[in-house]
């Protein structure tokens, strides 16, 4: 095995736990299509990043903070569903990308580029995602609690709404990073489908996301493994390996 | 009534949401070991007076608890999917870690079978449970911590008549052991006239408080459900 493709793995597959662990509670708390939806704003941000020479993950990140803060104030504000404001904003903004992004870079943008990752992207991503998961556990209590009850939640004395604003900016470092692996386009399947395999197996929910974790690890460095042996492109490869899990999943259904 | 010290204070209670007043002129007070029944019709602001004695939406006025009071609480809505992975056991060990406080919290609801408990009940996912069975868990998970006082919103939504019969006599049995304050939000009057202290009628204002057997007079009855409604004992089967 070559170093590039260890690199790839080790980044790919640290990237599929996370967003695995992450997937967990997005999928809990009904929001699949969020996670789907918010992975096309950073594409703007990838594309002013790309235009100014500076890091696509700030660049995707700034991109997905400003998306999120934005919905979690109109969503306090109006009485609009959170979905219609998802659908608004977030196809303006991959419109937007699509067009700011610099034609070469487009395809990368859009599908992943985990094939010239380099040693910093390695430094940034396993500190990062290590923190990613250590705040969740941290909040996983008053999140799962608050899914099932938000006043039950509340009468605890727990800041529900701060812990929901932590959460969705959990759920930005996670799709900022992913867009590496999968590209702006596939990133949701990367934080839904390991999570909708892992809940197939799982009674307990200790076990519920710690396979989602376990599965976003596999199908991210089996859909690379794959890829560059047969010279595909990571990205949809890594979403087509989350998708076989998944339906290998449904046989073992709890 | 009278006590030197109420467990709460509520003087001159409002609650007002998007411009729209849900609650105005509330005021009583609530001794320690007290069963307090809310009634009054769909919309009366019966739960909206509990999230307010949680400080859980703005009021004005003053509800002012005994100082280190611990209050839980039970909710109305907790409709939770069945393939929802999360065990009965997960459940009581996001309040305690601690098997015997499980275990005693289980016993004091009803459920005494030490081999159901540890190879059925606490392995079960929660969203399995019959409506009945959630409300015990939950009455468990809100005793778990010894409290001083819970606030019952609906016990027995969605639990068919013979459950709920059990139910309030769990209710009252729990706080004649435990030494509880209850608030219990409640649609039929016959349990109010058998198992509360004191009644306290709720149409948006206060409009009786007191022992049911004189709170509850043909005015309030009106007052809460309108000219049509007269009140009869009916006796579950």
């Amino acid at each position: 095995m070559n170093s590039q493709l260890i690199l790839q793995l080790l980044i790919g597959g640290a990237i599929g736990i996370g967003a695995g662990y992450l997937g967990a509670f997005l999928i809990l708390r009904r929001m699949a299509l969020v996670g789907d939806a918010l992975s096309h704003v950073a594409l703007p941000g990838l594309a002013v990043a790309l235009l100014f020479g500076f890091n696509p993950f700030i660049g995707a990140f700034t991109a997905l903070f400003i998306a999120i803060v934005g919905i979690w104030i109109l969503e306090r504000k109006t009485n609009l569903p959170s979905e219609a404001l998802v659908g608004i904003f977030f196809t303006i903004a991959l419109a937007l990308g699509i067009l700011l992004t610099p034609e070469p870079e487009l395809l990368e943008a859009l599908f992943g580029s985990i094939g010239n990752v380099a040693h910093l992207d390695l430094y940034i991503t396993l500190p990062t995602v290590a923190l990613v998961i250590i705040a969740l556990k941290l909040i996983s209590k008053p999140l799962t609690l608050s899914t099932i009850s938000k006043e039950l939640t509340q009468s605890m004395k727990v800041p529900v709404n701060t812990i929901n604003f932590i959460f969705l900016l959990l759920v930005a470092v996670i799709v900022a990073l992913g867009i590496k692996v999968t590209g702006t386009l596939l990133m949701g399947a990367l934080v839904i489908i390991p999570a909708a395999a892992a809940r197939n197996i799982s009674r307990t929910f200790s076990s519920y996301v710690f396979m989602s974790a376990i599965l976003g690890g596999v199908a991210a460095i089996s859909g690379i493994t794959i890829a560059y042996h047969y010279s595909f492109a990571p990205g949809p490869l890594v979403v087509l390996s989350g998708g076989v899990l998944f339906l290998v999943s449904l046989l073992f259904k709890q | 009534m009278e006590s030197a010290s109420p467990i709460l204070k509520v003087n001159n209670l409002a609650v007002t949401l998007d411009g729209q007043k849900i609650l105005y002129d509330i005021s009583f007070d609530l001794n320690r070991g007290d069963t307090v029944a809310i009634v009054g019709p769909n919309g009366a602001g019966k739960s909206v007076l509990f999230r307010a004695l949680l400080g859980l939406v703005p009021y004005t006025g003053t509800a002012t608890w005994a100082k280190d009071i611990k209050i839980n609480y039970i909710p109305q809505r907790f409709t939770i999917d069945r393939d929802f992975p999360l065990t009965v056991r997960e459940f009581l060990q996001f309040k305690t870690k601690n098997h015997h406080a499980i275990f005693d919290a289980l016993r004091s609801v009803g459920i005494t079978d030490e081999h159901h408990i540890n190879h059925h009940l606490l392995n079960q996912r929660l969203g399995w449970l019959s409506g009945g069975q959630i409300q015990r868990v939950l009455i468990a998970w809100a005793i778990i911590d010894r409290p001083d006082v819970i606030l019952f919103d609906e016990p027995t939504a969605g639990i068919d008549v013979g459950g709920e019969e059990t139910i309030y006599h769990l209710i009252k049995k729990l706080q004649d052991e435990k030494d509880l304050t209850i608030f219990i939000i409640s649609h039929d009057l016959n349990v109010v006239y058998k198992h509360a202290t004191s009644v306290l009628c709720l149409n948006k204002d206060m409009i009786c408080y007191g022992a049911p057997a004189e709170a509850l007079d043909p005015s309030a009855l009106k007052a809460l459900y309108g000219e049509a409604t007269f009140f009869t004992h009916h006796h579950s089967k």
